[in-house]
């Protein structure tokens, strides 16, 4: 097969200061091939496909595009070569729908009636679902996602750059979204794709780049390699990647949920009868699919949202019960009952992208002490064991979060939360952007607080992950208990199944 | 790229511009700006430049006199200037640093006027401390709980905050009007001198040693406190704040009303420690000067001890050109307006580059330069 290039990169670098994201890079894209690009975090991909869609210019090196050599200045200067990119954060207008959202920004006259039509011939042509008319604000992260992928169609791209997409979608809308870019792939586009999961990786490309501390590695042709091969070249040396399960050490009750309901604002119940219980020494992991309640489950533990009735109520090691419903929620914190939920917008919960490392590390410790005065020697104490501990890149720990790379904000997000010590820690999507090796870090360190005792409640999407780590599953279907199975015994089809029907049983 | 209405330069923002080439180009915008000057003042006076800018300095340090009211107008507009940063620094535009000044002011008027013969000098001067500050901060603490309960646009609010203030002082100079029929009130207590701040040496170092312990204290509060810190949280991310169990509606209000409070200083020190009697126009515009004051300073309290200068500076320097040229105010501010204008318009070059599109294949941006 005669391959023609869409995209072909020669000898780009690119630093920022003293960090150099990208080091003389060499890179061809194909047309009609989906790539994969592949890296650990901070290693430089988003840095890469960033100079290719015209956020930051080149200190060096060439772009061709169809062969010819291009110098792309801005986000224009991209589109008008035919390549469009859909950011990590999404850049919708919230108020706006989705129609004007993507015509937002044409030149020339504007008739909403005209794009209707063209949006809608670009949705049937490739399979995409999406209602022209819908505000973007009422949209979940799916379909804005979506948005933002028909906006760059609608502009006339062929090569098309999708930098981690499927972080913040469910397996299934993965799935979905994959089948569209299969379609886009058979009308000749050509497509690089950032991911972490190695599954998708599989399930998606052609052929896999990886990119190692902003230098090019290497290519492979992902079916003659395999998940191991990939995670070699990625970290540079062999890496073992298993997860342990110790037994739990004498588990008591930390936290019991009795018959608790929840409602959301339009009044539907979110959380039906939920009963179970959380030991220390335990991981519980919760499996559910998206919108089946865990978030809220684990907000009104936290006391972030309001319940309707039941009762949540945390046994300290004497023995001693305390009902939570109803406390503040800094006042269930300071008993060491610790949400570490990892929102789909990271730097907008949890973290404040101006500040640097240690600010961010204090973010939950500064109230401590009675002095007026903040003391930073903790937090940074405690910013260099993260740094360290889950190898976060970054010039240093005065470095403002929001100039590190996706996943390595997430490693400070995730490490500050677990490292709370808490009694009991909930974490709700912990690895979400983080490359495999430090997702094996993460679900290490969470083992060690199990192992001191900890009762850890835990919420992943990886149902694989989800069998291997937990000592107990509680499955969710539609805000209902569906089941609670033993984490060692329990196969994953069995899972599934009670995650989309209660009780697991088919109804005829 | 070759479609044919390409525009001829494009915007790009950075943010790599280091701290010193930052510096270079805003010294390069006043160099820019005072030459720009010195050829308007040229064409309107036949005089020559180097002499126009003599008077400018003369104008503010020409005399030992000169030079103290200058670094007093500098006390008063940077206690403003720090009073407005806490607020700013936590997004929310307080504009009404005016309103709070005058009703300040106006406080501690009431209290000249009204309790001097009713209370001891020093008892007197405390009240008039305590009225003016809780005053200052009632009219900030308004939009604040506005703005928190039912979150009520703050720059609408504060800014009609401020007519209200000038509508009350423009009723109480009627009221209190000496002598009948002036429409003035006249310096208050002439004689008796009661509620008058004492001079510290001087008459004008007392605003200036008050200015400085604002400074630190704010420096201090806003970098090192806890209360700092929060601030800084919630104005970068309100939901990172709640996530972290930051009460967001307390923040706000509790800074609001040091804000205002502050405020109510330098309306204090206007009326009982410099002019000794009240105006409309006593605070003088200084609540909207302090908001570019705070600004240009990046919201660092010492920075603004320098963005300050600068302001009083021209400020003073342009109204001595006006006078010694035989020019009216105008023509004052109209030099103050094109420094200013070089000064604010330079941030755009240190925040964007401007890309020029002549040759395509030249790899190197073309970086944006001071030209006007
Ligand atoms: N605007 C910036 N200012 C300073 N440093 C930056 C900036 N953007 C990226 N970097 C640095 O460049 C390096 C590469 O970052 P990049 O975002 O390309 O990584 P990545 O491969 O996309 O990682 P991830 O998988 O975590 O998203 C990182 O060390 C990062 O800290
Ligand atoms: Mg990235």
């Amino acid at each position: 097969m005669q391959k023609e290039t869409a995209i072909s990169i020669r000898g780009l670098s690119k630093s920022f200061g003293k960090v150099k994201a990208n080091e003389n890079i060499d890179l061809d894209l194909y047309k009609g091939e989906i790539l994969a690009l592949l890296g650990e975090n901070g290693s430089g991909k988003t840095t890469l496909m960033n100079m290719l869609a015209g956020i930051y210019y080149p200190d060096k090196g060439s772009i061709s595009v169809n062969g010819r050599t291009v110098n792309i200045r801005s986000p224009k200067d991209a589109f008008e070569l035919g390549i469009g990119m859909v950011h990590q954060h999404f850049k919708l207008v919230d108020v706006l729908t989705a129609a004007e959202n993507i015509i937002l920004g044409e030149e020339g006259k504007l008739n909403i009636k005209e794009a209707n039509e063209k949006i809608k011939a670009i949705c049937d042509k490739y399979g995409f679902e999406v209602d022209p008319s819908k505000k973007i604000y009422s949209m979940s992260v799916s379909e804005k996602q979506t948005v933002e992928i028909v906006k760059v169609l609608y502009r006339g791209a062929d090569i098309l750059i999708l930098d981690e997409p499927t972080a913040v979608l469910t397996p299934q809308e993965t799935e979905k979204l994959f089948q569209v870019m299969r379609n886009m792939k058979e009308d000749g586009k050509a497509i690089i794709i950032i991911t972490h999961k190695l599954n998708e990786v599989k399930a998606i490309s052609d052929r896999v780049v990886v990119l190692r501390q902003g230098t090019y590695i290497g290519d492979i042709i992902t079916e003659m390699s395999d998940e191991r091969e990939m995670t070699d070249m990625m970290v540079g040396r062999k890496v073992v990647l298993n997860i342990e399960r110790p037994l739990p050490v004498s588990p008591t009750p930390r936290i019991i949920v009795d018959k608790l309901n929840i409602k959301d604002v339009n009044g539907i119940y979110k959380i039906k009868d939920v009963s179970f219980e959380v030991n220390s020494g335990e991981i519980l992991g919760i499996a559910g699919i998206s919108g089946c309640g865990q978030k809220e489950l684990l907000e009104a533990i936290a006391g972030l949202r309001k319940v309707e009735s039941g009762s949540i109520r945390y046994i300290d090691e004497k023995g001693d019960a305390e009902e939570l419903i109803g406390l503040d929620p800094r006042k269930i914190n300071d008993m060491g009952v610790a949400l570490s939920f990892v929102p789909e917008d990271r730097l907008g919960m949890g973290l404040v992208g101006n500040m640097d490392i240690t600010d961010n590390m204090m973010l939950r410790s500064f109230r401590q002490g009675g002095s007026p005065f903040t003391d930073r020697k903790g937090p940074q104490e405690l910013a260099s064991n993260v740094v360290e501990e889950l190898e976060v890149v970054t010039p240093g720990i005065d470095t403002p979060v929001r100039k590190l790379s996706g996943g390595n904000v997430q490693k400070v997000l995730v490490g500050r939360e677990i490292a709370r010590a808490p009694k009991v820690l909930m974490t709700a999507y912990a690895v979400r952007g983080l490359d495999i090796n430090s997702a094996y870090t993460i679900y290490d360190l969470i083992n060690n607080q199990k192992k001191k005792g900890v009762a850890v409640m835990f919420v992943g999407e990886d149902l694989d992950v989800l069998l291997q780590i937990s000592d107990r599953i509680l499955v969710l279907c539609d805000g209902m208990v569906s089941g609670i199975l033993d984490g060692r015994t329990a196969a994953k089809n069995e899972v599934g199944m009670l995650m989309t029907r209660l009780g697991g049983k088919a109804d005829e | 790229m070759n479609s044919k209405n390409e525009p001829l330069f494009n915007i790009v923002r950075r943010d790599d511009m280091n701290r010193r080439k930052a510096w270079c180009i805003r010294g390069l915008a006043i160099v820019i700006a005072l030459l720009l000057c010195a050829v308007i003042t040229m064409v309107v006076t036949g005089d020559n430049p180097i002499s126009v800018y003599a008077s400018m300095i003369n104008g503010a340090f020409g005399s030992a006199r000169k030079s103290w009211v200058t670094f007093q107008n500098l006390a008063i507009l940077l206690i403003i200037s720090l009073a407005l940063t806490p607020a700013f620094r936590m997004r929310f535009w307080n504009c009404g640093g005016e309103g709070q000044v005058l009703i300040g002011g106006l406080a501690a008027a009431a209290c000249m006027i009204n309790l001097n013969d009713k209370l001891p000098n020093w008892l007197l001067i405390i009240v008039m401390t305590l009225a003016s500050i809780s005053v200052g901060a009632l009219w900030a603490f308004i939009p604040a709980i506005c703005k928190a309960k039912w979150n009520t646009n703050e720059t609408l609010s504060t800014l009609m905050m401020n007519y209200i203030a000038t509508q009350l002082v423009a009723y109480y100079v009627v009221c209190w009007e000496s002598p009948k029929g002036s429409g003035k009130i006249g310096i208050i207590n002439q004689n008796s001198n009661i509620g008058w701040f004492p001079e510290l040496g001087n008459k004008y170092l007392l605003s200036i040693v008050i200015a400085i312990v604002i400074t630190v204290f704010l420096y201090l509060y806003i970098y090192y406190s806890k209360h700092g810190y929060e601030i800084c949280v919630v104005g970068e991310s309100e939901n990172t704040a709640r996530y972290v169990g930051i009460n967001v509606e307390k923040v706000i209000v509790r800074t609001m009303i040091l804000s205002g409070a502050l405020c109510g200083v330098a309306g204090l020190l206007l009326v009982a420690g410099i002019n000794h009697t009240i105006t409309t126009t006593i605070a003088g515009g200084q609540g909207f000067t302090a908001i570019m004051v705070s600004w240009l300073a990046k919201f660092n309290p010492l920075t603004m001890i320098f963005t300050s200068f600068l302001i009083i500076f021209l400020e003073r320097g342009a109204g001595e050109i006006a006078t010694v040229f035989g020019l009216n105010q105008s023509f004052s501010d109209i030099i103050t307006g094109i420094i200013l204008f070089f000064i604010i318009g330079c941030e755009f070059f240190i925040n964007y580059r401007i890309l020029f599109r002549k040759s395509k294949k030249t790899a190197v941006p073309t970086v944006g330069k001071e030209d006007e």
